[in-house]
């Protein structure tokens, strides 16, 4: 279970949290002691017994498969956290039978819920900064900072590393935003503390457009206070930096149509932060389960983060991993 | 009888000196780089004291019990300083739970050992007892502050937003309840989701609570709508606090502050700055609307 999944879906109007299932008796002996909710620790126990419309799978990512197969057969709209599957062949089972049972079906990439890049993604539409000729995908933050550790996010078998927790964010935003990579053209991963997974991720990515750029990728770094992602795009008639808290647009000749002006541009988050009704830890959290729980209400497919979108970005990691294993 | 006590209108926060601008990452760094030194941290306290801000209100960072042995040293420069503490410094706790877990958690940062502290049986025996574990947490949060005057102790917004989505409101009294006893201290509560919280802890007959929320004429990070907001300030019982009050730098100083005079019942205002001339123009902006 995510704590933060069940307060905020706790805390939405039109949704009864009833259950949860957890392996950790410290965490549902407090659901037991101050809440309602019911608590299990066996997951197909608590589908088997619960009317449920839908379920959030926020597990490490080695019970993804098994979980969400599980759910999806039983009827449940499914929530996966990110990333989707360790294994492509078993994403591709859950995406078509998602798409078979039409059930709606959305991966926690939480990074399209946050404004600014939203907006990135309009302004290349526009083709504001002209042809794109570059771009990098960076990500950087403080989890491993020293040689001792031990959770699932050490062991490489269950989806730890920076390549599947930090990188995929990145490899997602890019593909959405800027274009799906299919050939890489060279990777390190590199370890700095962890003895089994890497630490760094630098590749450099081939687009089906043909555009090519660079991933680089550190969670090793405590110059940075939490993860700080970000994606730059270079145009032959501008370049622009976009983050979670502000974008900057560099731009040759005005771009009348936006009213933007010749030089430099900045645009803060607090123009387009989407706006939520419960917020715990950044609005994107909150946006991204209220636009799930919208795609079920409404009966509509999921634009962003569907299951079909997180496949391709765990068929983008096998490319890496297989592609550092000729350096 | 319950304490009561009156909060000074202007009170000094710190994200300025751990790296968090809610506006800009870069800024961020550039803080970092700034307050790096203990010293420069101090420098500013002093500036807002000779302004006559007499209040700081911070988290429980590792830094601030190097700010606190300072102010222990210097009794007679702040006489009459006062600490609102905020626990607990989430990213200590969220990066350790990344690396150790839950448990692991509890054994690094509660002081002693804990699983001797519970001596009928560790693990299994704590997960019962969560109140004694938030009184033990809450006391090692509050070591760092011995001898300095604290009339008010917050629940940071990560901590009570959880409590409040999981609708665990019986833990909010139970927090209030200790805050009193033990520090004789009234509680507060720093949150992103202020008309929720209010009703929550009036629930649980929780009357008239210091509550801190974001504030501002943007309506940033004010979940649910401005108009709720504005609503719950004019209409309901309770001492609030607005922070966030430029809405992360989109907003003008004077404007700002001209918006947050429409709330008579607004108690305080907390807010950053680096520089005296900036406190000297924000506190004389909140003396002339509030």
């Amino acid at each position: 279970m995510g704590l933060s999944h069940a307060a905020i879906i706790g805390a939405h109007h039109d949704v009864d949290l009833i259950s949860v299932c957890d392996t950790s008796s410290f965490v549902l002996d407090a659901f037991k002691k101050f809440s309602a909710i019911k608590t299990y620790t066996d997951y197909q126990k608590m589908i088997d017994e619960v009317p449920l419309d839908f379920a959030i799978v926020a597990t490490p990512t080695k019970f993804h498969h098994q979980i969400v197969k599980f759910a999806l057969d039983k009827g449940l709209h499914i929530f996966c956290e990110k990333p989707f599957s360790l294994n492509t062949a078993q994403g591709k089972e859950l995406v078509d039978l998602a798409a078979k049972k039409l059930l709606v079906n959305q991966v926690g990439f939480h990074n399209h819920f946050i404004g600014t890049f939203r907006e990135l993604k309009r302004l290349l539409d526009k083709n504001v900064i002209g042809e794109i000729v570059h771009f990098t995908g960076e990500a950087y933050g403080p989890v491993v900072t020293k040689e001792k550790g031990g959770t699932w996010r050490s062991k490489p078998e269950e989806g730890g590393g920076c390549l599947y927790d930090y990188a995929s964010h990145v490899i997602n935003l890019i593909q959405e935003i800027i274009g799906r990579p299919e050939k890489i053209c060279g990777t390190l991963l590199k370890k700095f503390y962890s003895k089994d997974v890497e630490d760094g991720v630098y590749s450099l990515l081939k687009l089906k457009s043909g555009l090519t750029g660079a991933l680089l990728v550190n969670w090793s770094d405590e110059t940075y206070r939490k993860m700080s992602t970000s994606i730059t795009v270079f145009g032959k008639k501008g370049k622009i930096i976009c983050d979670a808290t502000e974008i900057k647009i560099y731009l040759k000749e005005p771009f009348l149509s936006e009213k933007l002006e010749k030089g430099w541009t900045i645009k803060y988050i607090t123009d387009f932060a989407l706006p939520v009704n419960f917020y715990l830890r950044g609005e994107e959290y909150s946006a991204q389960l209220d636009y799930f729980i919208d795609c079920i209400k409404e009966k509509k497919q999921a634009i962003y983060n569907s299951f079909e979108q997180a496949l391709y970005t765990d068929q983008v990691i096998e490319l890496i991993i297989k592609d550092a294993k000729n350096y | 009888m319950q304490k009561i006590i009156n909060m000074e209108k202007v009170l000094l926060g710190d994200n300025q000196f751990f790296a968090v601008s809610h506006l800009s990452d870069e800024r961020s760094r550039a803080q970092a780089i700034r307050f790096k030194d203990d010293d420069s941290i101090i420098r500013v306290i002093d500036q807002a004291i000779e302004l006559g801000i007499m209040t700081f209100m911070c988290t429980t960072h590792d830094r601030i019990a190097n700010i606190c042995q300072h102010i222990r040293s210097n009794p007679a420069r702040y006489n009459g300083f006062k600490i609102f503490p905020c626990m607990p410094y989430a990213h200590k706790y969220a990066n350790a739970i990344t690396e150790l877990g839950i448990i692991g958690t509890i054994k690094q940062y509660v002081p002693g050992n804990i699983f001797s502290t519970f001596t009928k049986g560790g693990v299994a025996f704590l997960g019962k007892d969560f109140i004694k574990l938030m009184e033990i947490l809450i006391d090692s949060e509050m070591k760092m502050f011995k001898g300095i005057d604290t009339p008010v102790i917050f629940i940071q917004n990560v901590v009570v937003d959880m409590l409040l989505g999981l609708k665990m409101f019986e833990v909010f009294r139970e927090y209030d309840q200790y805050i009193r006893k033990k520090y004789n201290a009234e509680p507060g509560y720093i949150t992103m989701n202020m008309p929720a919280l209010l009703d929550a802890l009036n629930s649980v007959g929780i009357d008239k609570p210091i509550i801190c929320s974001s504030i501002n004429k943007s309506g940033f990070r004010m979940s649910g709508g401005k108009e709720i907001y504005e609503k719950y300030l004019n209409e309901r019982d309770f001492k609030p606090i607005a922070m966030q009050v430029l809405a992360a730098g989109a907003l003008k100083p004077a404007e700002a502050i001209e918006y947050l005079g429409k709330f008579p019942k607004l108690e305080s205002v907390l807010f950053g700055a680096s520089s005296k001339s900036h406190l000297k123009e924000t506190k004389e902006l909140i003396e002339h609307y509030l």
